[in-house]
């Protein structure tokens, strides 16, 4: 008996499992956040002083931008654990993880667009922050691209982990490259460290739907790891058990 | 072997298939002319709008050039069966990637800088400009062909290289392009470049230390 393959199946199965009782708790906990934060934000939170109610839109662009970036990130711990201890299961993390950021990515760019017309008068100028969020979706497309190009999906998904971690010492250097390049988009209103210049009663939906994101983002890669993992393991006898339904 | 020796061995070979095969070698070349000359076409021949955006054509041309080259740098060393030899053999995969980026910029880098002189001229760049567009363009180039290096064994062989490869690299190419245009930009304003010339200088030293990794990373996954 190989116990290295009596191994790498046990985690696969159990994976799977995991991933499928893990699921419903977090699309309900999903749910009920992303209930709180949209009421709270779009109804309950009081208008600004400036920009009226269409700051509103903040509630779905910056939880969309933190995912942008937490997500490649992710994506690029998953990669660097891949390549290093080989762990299939890193392998189908980083993969799954890349359509969902650069989704994210695409949704921070829109609903940028969106505010920046009422509030910069245009839908794109290039400034720093809106033009970094837009290389690093060339920076997932790229990623994605890697993976559909390779037909071994191990080859890939660790050759997509090797241009993820490239993509993450350069990050740095194009955000700041790009920040000195041109700048007009506002500073960050919530930092770790300062006390935030925004209102509690903004903050508090704001950080609600953050949470949500991060649920759904959980969500989400828990589902696509499970048709990965499924494609992984197709010729596995305990996949075709689940297909006969047994 | 000494790490100098093989890295040597490398670029020697590469060298030498550049000599043998010359019009394969003068391909980036001819494309990065042809690149600048497209420029005089779209945007008329106004001497004056040409001398303000000549720097930043020849750098976008440059990037270009760099780009498209480097698909070839390791594939016939991926078909005829050589890569695979090396990667089983045991031979020092970063020392060989360090060797290709070397004779990638040799190759490439250092003849579109000398052909960039002309081009400039020809797009009456003025000469405190282009002595800063070539700096910066030697030092950027060596970023290019280190980065392209590791792009470019990830991607050998694949359906759709050569595209694919541009995809891939550009992006990562921006921080050479924001330095180098700001540099020219500032030199045509008369201001110093020296902060530019520094973070290039830096990005240089940084892919010297980390891309040889990251191309030896990609071949053991390519012909693992």
């Amino acid at each position: 008996m190989n116990f290295a393959v009596l191994h790498k199946y046990a985690a696969l199965t159990h994976a799977y499992r995991l991933s499928r009782s893990l699921s419903p708790w977090l699309a309900g906990g999903c749910a009920l956040l992303f209930t709180w934060g949209l009421v709270g934000g779009l109804l309950l939170a009081p208008a600004d002083y400036q920009q009226g109610d269409s700051f509103r839109i903040m509630y779905v662009h910056v939880p969309a931008a933190w995912m942008s970036m937490f997500v490649y990130m992710t994506m690029a711990a998953a990669g660097a654990v891949a390549l290093i201890w080989k762990l299939k299961i890193a392998e189908i993390v980083a993969r799954a993880s890349a359509p969902l950021g650069a989704w994210f990515t695409v949704l921070a760019l829109v609903t940028g667009s969106v505010w920046g017309k009422p509030m910069w008068g245009t839908w794109w100028v290039w400034d720093a922050r809106l033009t970094s969020e837009l290389i690093l979706l060339f920076l997932y497309l790229g990623v994605i691209a890697l993976h559909g190009a390779l037909d071994d999906r191990r080859a890939a998904a660790r050759a997509g982990a090797v241009l993820a971690l490239i993509g993450v010492v350069n990050i740095p250097i194009i955000h700041y490259s790009v920040q000195w390049w041109s700048t007009l988009h506002q500073g960050p209103t919530v930092t770790q460290f300062a006390k935030p210049s925004i209102h509690i009663d903004m903050l508090i939906p704001l950080l609600v739907m953050i949470s949500a994101f991060q649920c759904y983002f959980g969500w989400s890669l828990l589902v696509r790891m499970r048709s990965e993992i499924l494609a992984y393991d197709r010729n596995a006898s305990w996949v075709r058990e689940l297909g006969r339904g047994t | 072997m000494t790490a100098v020796t093989i890295m040597l061995a490398v670029v020697r070979r590469e060298l030498l298939r550049a000599v043998r095969n010359q019009a394969e070698a003068l391909y980036p070349l001819l494309f990065f002319a042809l690149c600048v000359l497209l420029f005089p076409f779209a945007l008329g021949s106004d001497t004056a709008l040409l001398s303000r955006v000549a720097a930043g054509v020849v750098w976008v041309a440059a990037l270009l050039a760099s780009a498209l080259s480097l698909e070839a740098l390791f594939r016939a060393d991926y078909s005829d069966g050589t890569l695979e030899v090396l990667v089983v053999g045991g031979a020092s995969l970063p020392l060989l990637a360090l060797g290709k980026a070397l004779a990638h910029w040799l190759l490439s880098g250092l003849p579109v800088l000398v052909l960039a002189v002309p081009l400039g001229v020809a797009l009456e760049l003025p000469a405190a400009v282009l002595n800063t567009l070539l700096a910066t363009l030697a030092l950027g180039s060596v970023v290019m062909s280190l980065l392209g290096a590791a792009i470019s064994a990830l991607t050998v062989g694949l359906r759709g290289g050569g595209l694919l490869l541009a995809m891939l690299i550009l992006p990562l190419y921006i921080p050479v392009l924001i330095f180098g245009a700001s540099a020219t930009a500032n030199a045509a304003l008369g201001l110093p470049v020296t902060g530019e010339l520094t973070f290039l200088t830096g990005l240089v030293v940084l892919a010297l230390t980390l891309t040889p990794w990251a191309t030896a990373a990609a071949l053991r996954i390519r012909m693992g």
